[in-house]
């Protein structure tokens, strides 16, 4: 805690600054943790931040994803070309975001056009990958909205990975932790945008408050629908309560064309119900299948065998008459 | 079908193995389980019940502590899956030994009609059974088909080889349906501990491997008639 806290960011612009600053949020800002039913209210409410990003002006440069390499030290390894322009093929533990290209012919005017999105953690305000998490504090989100992995508490049981409509996290074959963006909760802590709007040529990508951001949008539409793109539109999926990292979208009606962002994410009802019901309804039978074994075999009274059994036992043994083999069909 | 044989044949059909035999006593004493099935089956209980404690450590955050008992949360992780092939593998070892003895016949129908009595202990009103109950039999099977189901959705949600051998939303439904079945087979569980223990007298059959002739008598007298009549008596030990 050196010295005056770093002020809330609300641009990635600003330089940093030359002395040291306290963090300007921390653990005790959490508004959920993962596997955790009784975490203590935060005592104040951060501003939603939000990373805003504008499709229709990305080049396809990818300085975004170098910068994110460069500030999480990522080190990715070299890939192989495989005539595509995605590289890496595919987010992955290494590499938090990623730039996909997609080449999409408008039926309206017969122009192709080159869809890049950058791909990444949406941190979502109904993350579902903490819904799914069964580690005490392995995935937490902050009163800004940043959704983080805690490494030190996953176990890499890989249930975000199920639990994630956007299919983001990836888990580690060297050390089994689930890995994805983080929003640069280390930058913005320290007054700092994350490290991919700083970096982005075009600005593209922006970064401020929330609110700021989705009014920098509606600036954005306007201008993208002056300009012949009559269904541009902002991204921000209510189906997730809305997300703090959010597209400009030319063609928002259809999401999916843009490599597969999906038109209407929400948790799948199958995780709600794995979460939900399951562990409701289970607790409640094996509870009941115990504690009533329990009392019956307290209060009930035991299946004793008698002294006759053994007598006709012996007597079967040794040839003497016994009761004989009844019917299969008694009366009942 | 059982009736004509038993005319042809005073010999009952009490599903009885041929590793079974009885000791003339007093008691009597009557083998139920060889050593290797026996060890066996502990090691299907001993890994059931640790799959038991690391699956539900997963299962609820209120019993995620539980994951100190495998050496934390990765380790937790880790064991799991592979206490599971040990379990699938010993218990089907068993089950090749034992399914023919635990085919459905006509006396289980009688049995779970009467399953008033059964639980009231008035054998007596029941019909001779062979070496299973349908009660045991419920059991066997139950176990049986939620083992396979435990091990082909475990193996669809193990990560660590399998992550990326199925789309997401096959996962989805494979821990869905990982956590239903486990939840089941844990109360098949309690429900086979705890009948062991009410009928007394059955426990020894997992350690001595034997029970009392009275035992036998008792609850499943179609199967120690079989085995008498089979003259299979040894004498005393
Ligand atoms: C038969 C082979 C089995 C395999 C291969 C298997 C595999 C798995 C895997 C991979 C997981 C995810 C966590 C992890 O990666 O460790 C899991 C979770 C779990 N397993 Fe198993 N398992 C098996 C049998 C069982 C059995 C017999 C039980 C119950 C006694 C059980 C109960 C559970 C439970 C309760 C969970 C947590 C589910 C949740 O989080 O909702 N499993 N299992
Ligand atoms: S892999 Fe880690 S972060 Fe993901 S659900 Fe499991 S414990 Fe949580
Ligand atoms: S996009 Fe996926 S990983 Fe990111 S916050 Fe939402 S659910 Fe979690
Ligand atoms: S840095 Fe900006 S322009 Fe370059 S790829 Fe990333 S988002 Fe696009």
């Amino acid at each position: 805690m050196s010295g005056t806290m770093a002020e809330q960011p609300r641009t990635a612009v600003s330089n940093p600054p030359v002395r040291a600053l306290a963090a300007n949020f921390g653990p005790q800002d959490l508004l959920r943790r993962s596997a955790t039913s009784s975490l203590p209210a935060p005592q104040r409410q951060l501003t939603a931040v939000a990373k805003l990003i504008d499709v229709s002006k990305c080049i396809g440069c990818k300085a975004c994803q170098s910068a994110c390499v460069e500030w999480n030290d990522t080190n990715p390894a070299i890939g192989v070309n495989t005539g595509v322009y995605e590289n890496p093929h595919d987010l992955t533990e290494d590499m938090f975001t990623l730039m996909r290209f997609s080449e999409w012919v408008n039926p309206e005017t017969n122009n192709l056009e080159w869809l890049i999105r950058k791909d990444g953690c949406m941190h979502c305000a109904d993350p579902g990958c903490l819904k799914a998490c069964p580690a005490p504090g392995a995935i937490v989100q902050y009163t800004n909205g940043i959704v983080d992995f805690i490494h030190d508490n996953c176990i890499g049981c890989g249930y975000c990975v199920k639990g994630c409509p956007f299919n983001i996290p990836r888990i580690s074959r060297a050390d089994h932790r689930a890995y994805k963006c983080t929003l640069c909760s280390d930058r913005v802590a320290v007054g700092q945008g994350p490290a991919c709007a700083k970096a982005c040529p075009t600005q593209a990508i922006v970064f401020g408050t929330k609110e700021d951001m989705t009014r920098h949008a509606q600036e954005r539409i306007t201008d993208l629908k002056s300009r012949g793109f009559a269904n541009a539109g902002l991204y921000d999926p209510p189906g997730v309560g809305g997300t703090h990292v959010m597209y400009v979208l030319h063609h928002a009606d259809q999401p999916g064309i843009y490599s597969g962002l999906p038109e209407n994410p929400r948790i799948s009802p199958l995780v709600e119900t794995w979460k939900g019901m399951t562990k409701y309804v289970g607790l409640a039978v094996m509870g009941f299948a115990a504690v009533g074994s329990l009392m019956h075999g307290i209060f009930g009274r035991a299946n004793r065998v008698s002294r006759e059994d053994e007598e006709n036992a012996e007597k079967l043994v040794e040839g003497r008459p016994v009761p004989p083999p009844d019917s299969e069909e008694r009366p009942g | 079908m059982n009736q004509n044989r038993m005319s042809q044949n005073t010999i009952p059909d009490g599903s009885a193995q041929p590793s079974d035999a009885v000791h003339s006593g007093p008691p009597v004493t009557v083998n139920r389980y060889g050593p290797l099935q026996r060890l066996n089956h502990w090691i299907t209980a001993t890994s059931l019940i640790l799959l038991a404690l690391s699956g539900l450590a997963l299962f609820t955050p209120a019993l995620f502590f539980l994951t100190g008992l495998f050496g934390g949360g990765q380790n937790t992780r880790l064991l799991h899956p592979w206490i599971g092939v040990v379990l699938f593998v010993s218990f089907f070892i068993f089950f090749f030994q034992l399914w023919r003895a635990n085919l459905p016949e006509r006396t289980d129908v009688v049995w779970v009609k009467r399953i008033g009595d059964v639980v009231a202990g008035h054998e007596e009103r029941l019909p001779e059974l062979g070496k299973y109950n349908a009660g045991q039999k419920f059991i066997f099977w139950g176990m049986t088909g939620l083992i396979l189901v435990l091990i082909a959705s475990g193996i669809l949600i193990w990560d660590q080889y399998f992550g990326e051998a199925t789309p997401i939303d096959v996962r989805r439904v494979a821990v869905l349906v990982h956590s239903i079945a486990a939840v089941l087979i844990i109360c098949i569980f309690i429900l086979h501990v705890y009948a062991a223990f009410w009928t007394r007298g059955t426990l020894s059959a997992m350690t001595r491997g034997t029970v009392t002739g009275g035992w036998a008598w008792r609850h499943h007298r179609k199967w120690l008639r079989q085995l008498v009549g089979r003259r299979r008596i040894d004498p005393a030990k």
